[in-house]
């Protein structure tokens, strides 16, 4: 019950909104606000009340939905240790995304029904254990996208909104033939069911299957070459939209793999766990050169998500319990730092309307308070200790460095990049000689801005001085996945 | 009496025709309630069909050559709202157009009843002129519009579908003279009780009918007429073509073949020809449509595309366990789902169209901002069309694709995905014009009551079997099982 409710709120907000008439549309930001609200608090309150010392799935919903015979799907929604923190995250940044758009006057009922439709498609994404279910969450997220950049974007919006879906399209073919191979084969589409049965006997071998699934999640993952659709998508998508999209719309992927590639075909998972590693230290290092030459402050941000994101893939390579972990930290970590990252561009753009870098400087004379937000965000991002990305890269690293040395030593240069291009972006960006063109601007100056900036930024520290919170609810969760690959 | 009784749905409808006829001819300063009464005819004609769900009991008339059962009960309902969506969708154009009001519903309700009729036949010579009652008022509508390419479009589908019809009645006068009787089912028990031995002359028999109703159905390579009369024909008349012609020509293809020629040392040929013809139709209408620069055209070559998802339902006849009736109930959902979706678009393009004057699709640039509505319940059903969640589209295909892979047919449903991702191209082209680009024109577009209910109806059936599809799925599974007890 908790979980339809938090699942379908934003939903019926976005009704709402819709149904607002045209001189009452300045109140679709406040159903917008109450409904994000509404889930962060039920969320919380279900992160707090959630059952640690047991394994398995909490606060489950399940519903017969379609039975046609040969094959039967059920509304079945359960929170584990692995989803209940992606759940939170999800409601967390979806409250933030609404108050960094607080300001946003072009038809804001489309607006926030679609930022309202995307919540419920990612929180459903991340709760659902019917594999159609899951597949049907994961495809509404396409169309609020698409309208998102493509209307309320900027630059080249409707080449990078098209871009985008034409991606997602030809990642979720491949997901989708994987899904029914694999449930017909078990007869059965049940998630919890498929992580605990032998996968054999499918039409096409369990590798193929393997791959489909893998391709699908990799797409929004992103994984290289498969990311070149992220960097266009954040550039020329609103300030809100490359929150989530960076903060949870990316997690779908890890999620997805996580859940299952590695649950269900924890066999194949562990013959291909060097091609992962192997693709997590090439995400990483190619994703930190390529960001070290991005002169657009979005794009910087987007390609250095790419090595991010690499991290967790890199983690997953290693299929041992401690990176396992570190890598869902990483996407936690990941989700709020860079939100606050995109969060402060977007509010700069919001003042001075560039994001190329060569044009600012000295910010931190005339925004002060920005640009403390932004360093602290940059911190947050190259990883430094007692900030949540520093947990999430050196969990990682600590149980990869076993199994794939070399791999590791990749990941730490990749490290040593992102500091280089973040610390050189900060002096490029907020220090530096002042430029008169800025004087007038004002700094961050409204109480949706302040509670935004202010609210991720405790969130990091909280992950970064305090992991048992989290890692306490993942560890179970992971260790049940690594009894799958164990045996 | 019990005849008409059973023939009821149709007789409301011709009723109805023949009422408009005289109020139009007495009554002439009434006409605005002419579509009202075609509305009301329509609705009497579901009545009639739920008083016959109501009675459960199924039956057969005119000496079993009509048969009132699941399977026509499936379509009476489809025929009738599809019907009542195009009336609705007609009202504006046909005000505008000013002439022969009258004569228009009457003659849209007369192909109805024709629809139905088809749906219902169980014997070849009431097959043969149902379809002749549904062709003969298309062809005229199809040539309504007084320009030249309307009228170009009328005397195209009157020809081509005369050389249909003959090699349709040919093909039926063979199947007649193997078997001696002209009823399905003991078409279907005289094959069964004589085997293989009249084998050569029954493959042709199946070809002729294949190509007479492949031009009804639009499959590859009868397929040619479809983008010119769709372009040329008036907009609702196009709307009707693509989903209440088709639709009919699936049912009775189904029915024929399901029960006159399902003997599996046929069906074996015929679900392999289905199969080649279903991967050739959605591969070259897909390909062909990506080209396109007139909606109406791309909406003809997709609906060719459409048609070659339909045909793996019915090649997946093989379905091994028992699930014989698998691909048939895959094609039926197919049908209703697509005629929502289908309608959908047509009713959007019919709004749109009048009020910009043009079908090109790069003239829809900035479509969103002049009317937000219209916008998105185009691409609400385009995306349904392309397959995607949570539309009643994805519902269809996901479950006509796994009647395909239970027939072991992969093959084709791999064909059917890949070319799906093509579809997803163009039909991405049109959303993208909707929400980006400007128009020079940007004053905002009203919708009409009647435009605004059909298009509403239409989303509304796409979204809510998107989500709950159950009660679809359901009906077309006992509208399928009727061919179960073969």
């Amino acid at each position: 019950m908790e979980l339809t409710v938090l699942v379908f709120l934003p939903a019926v907000a976005a009704a709402l909104i819709l149904l607002l008439p045209q001189k009452q549309e300045g109140l679709a930001r406040w159903i917008a606000l109450a409904a994000s609200v509404a889930i962060l608090a039920l969320s919380i309150w279900m992160f707090f009340d959630f059952d640690k010392g047991q394994t398995g799935f909490q606060y489950v919903v399940r519903k017969e939905w379609v039975d046609v015979g040969s094959f039967n799907l059920q509304y079945f929604l359960g929170a584990d240790g692995l989803s209940m923190p992606l759940l939170v995250l999800t409601t967390a940044l979806t409250a933030a995304s609404v108050l960094v758009s607080f300001s946003v006057t072009m038809r804001p009922r489309a607006y926030y029904a679609c930022l309202m439709v995307l919540s419920t498609s990612v929180l459903g994404v991340f709760c659902a254990l019917d594999f159609m279910l899951f597949f049907l969450f994961w495809e509404l997220e396409l169309f609020p996208m698409f309208l998102l950049i493509a209307v309320w974007g900027s630059g080249r919006k409707e080449y990078s909104a098209t871009k985008f879906v034409l991606y997602t399209i030809f990642g979720s073919a491949f997901m989708l033939v994987g899904i029914l191979v694999l449930a017909f084969s078990q007869g059965t589409f049940d998630i919890e069911q498929l992580g605990q049965a032998q996968i054999a006997g499918t039409a096409i071998p369990v590798g193929w299957v393997f791959l489909f699934l893998f391709i699908g999640f990799g797409v929004k993952l992103p994984i290289v070459p498969l990311h070149t659709w992220l960097p266009d998508a954040h550039s020329d998508a609103p300030t809100a939209v490359s929150v989530m999209l960076a903060g949870v719309l990316l997690k779908m992927g890890g999620y997805g793999i996580l859940r299952m590639c590695v649950t269900i075909l924890p066999g194949v998972a562990d013959d291909y766990s060097v091609w992962f590693a192997a693709i997590g230290a090439v995400s990483i290092l190619y994703g930190g050169f390529i960001t070290l030459r991005q002169t657009d402050l979005k794009r910087l941000v987007a390609y250095s998500s790419v090595s991010h994101m690499g991290i967790v893939l890199l983690g997953i390579g290693a299929l041992g319990s401690t990176a396992l972990m570190g890598a869902t930290y990483q996407m936690l970590a990941h989700g709020v730092i860079t939100g606050l990252l995109f969060g402060m561009v977007g509010l700069m753009y919001d003042r001075t309307h560039t994001r190329e870098i060569a044009r600012l400087g000295g910010l931190a004379r005339q925004m002060p308070l920005l640009a403390t937000g932004m360093v602290f965000a940059g911190f947050g991002s190259l990883g430094l200790p007692a900030l949540g990305g520093f947990i999430a890269e050196v969990t990682v690293f600590l149980g990869t460095f076993e199994r794939y040395e070399w791999a590791v030593l990749m990941g730490i240069f990749g490290v040593v990049l992102s500091a280089g291009y973040i610390l050189w972006t900060m002096q490029r960006v907020v220090f530096g000689p002042v430029r008169h063109e800025w004087d007038s601007l004002p700094d961050q100056n409204h109480w949706w801005e302040h509670s935004v900036v202010a609210g991720l930024a405790a969130l990091v520290i909280v992950l970064g001085v305090y992991p048992a919170l989290v890692m306490d609810m993942i560890g179970p969760a992971i260790n049940t996945i690594m009894l799958r690959v164990g045996s | 009496m019990n005849g008409i009784d059973v023939a009821g749905p149709q007789i409301a409808v011709l009723g109805a025709a023949g009422v408009i006829l005289l109020v139009d001819a007495l009554v002439p300063q009434q006409r605005r309630l002419l579509p009202f009464i075609a509305l009301i005819g329509l609705a009497v004609s579901a009545l009639w069909t739920i008083s016959w769900v109501a009675r459960d009991d199924y039956q057969t008339a005119f000496g079993g050559t009509l048969s009132l059962d699941h399977f026509s009960v499936f379509f009476y309902f489809l025929f009738a709202g599809i019907t009542a969506m195009v009336v609705l969708a007609s009202i504006d154009w046909v005000n505008r157009e000013g002439r022969g009001q009258g004569e228009y519903y009457a003659l849209v309700l007369t192909a109805c009843s024709g629809l139905m009729f088809l749906s219902a036949g169980r014997d070849l010579i009431t097959i043969f002129i149902a379809l002749e009652l549904s062709s003969i008022p298309q062809y005229v509508l199809a040539g309504w519009g007084k320009d030249v390419r309307s009228s170009e479009a009328g005397l195209k589908y009157l020809l081509l579908g005369a050389i249909a019809s003959s090699l349709l009645l040919y093909g039926m006068a063979l199947l007649y003279g193997v078997t001696g009787t002209t009823m399905l089912a003991e078409i279907g028990e005289t094959i069964a009780w004589s085997g293989d031995a009249n084998r050569s002359v029954l493959v042709v028999a199946m070809t002729l009918l294949i190509a007479g109703f492949g031009f009804k159905m639009a499959v590859v390579p009868f397929q040619m007429w479809v983008p010119d009369v769709y372009q040329g024909a008036p907009t609702p008349v196009a709307a009707y073509l693509s989903v209440g012609s088709k639709a009919a020509a699936f049912a009775v293809v189904t029915r024929i073949f399901f029960e006159a020629l399902g003997a599996r040392f046929l069906s074996d040929d015929w679900s392999n020809v289905f199969a080649v013809l279903a991967a050739v139709t959605m591969t070259v209408g897909n390909v062909m449509a990506i080209v396109q620069t007139d909606i109406k055209r791309m909406l003809g070559y997709s609906s060719i595309a459409q048609a070659g998802n339909f045909l793996v339902g019915l090649a997946a006849i093989s379905v091994a366990g028992g699930e014989f009736t698998l691909g048939a109930s895959g094609v039926l959902f197919f049908l209703a789902a697509y005629a929502f979706t289908n309608l959908g678009v047509f009713v959007a393009v019919i709004a749109i169209s009048q009020k910009i004057g043009s079908d090109q699709i790069r003239d829809y640039a900035g479509m969103w901002k002049r009317s937000p509505f219209l916008s998105l319940g185009l691409a609400f059903c385009l995306v349904s069309l392309t397959g995607i969640p949570p539309t009643a589209g994805f519902w269809a295909k996901l479950y006509i694709f796994n009647a395909g892979i239970r027939a072991d047919l992969t093959w084709l449903v791999v064909v059917g995905v890949l070319n799906s991702l093509v579809s997803a191209y163009y039909y991405w082209g049109v959303i993208r014009q909707l929400f980006t680009g400007a128009s020079e024109d940007s004053t905002a577009i009203r919708t009409s009551p009647s435009i605004g209910l059909s298009l509403g109806v239409a989303a509304a059936g796409v979204f809510v079997f998107g989500i709950l599809p159950m009660p679809l799925i359901s009906a077309a599974r006992d509208a399928a099982a009727i061919f179960a007890q073969h």
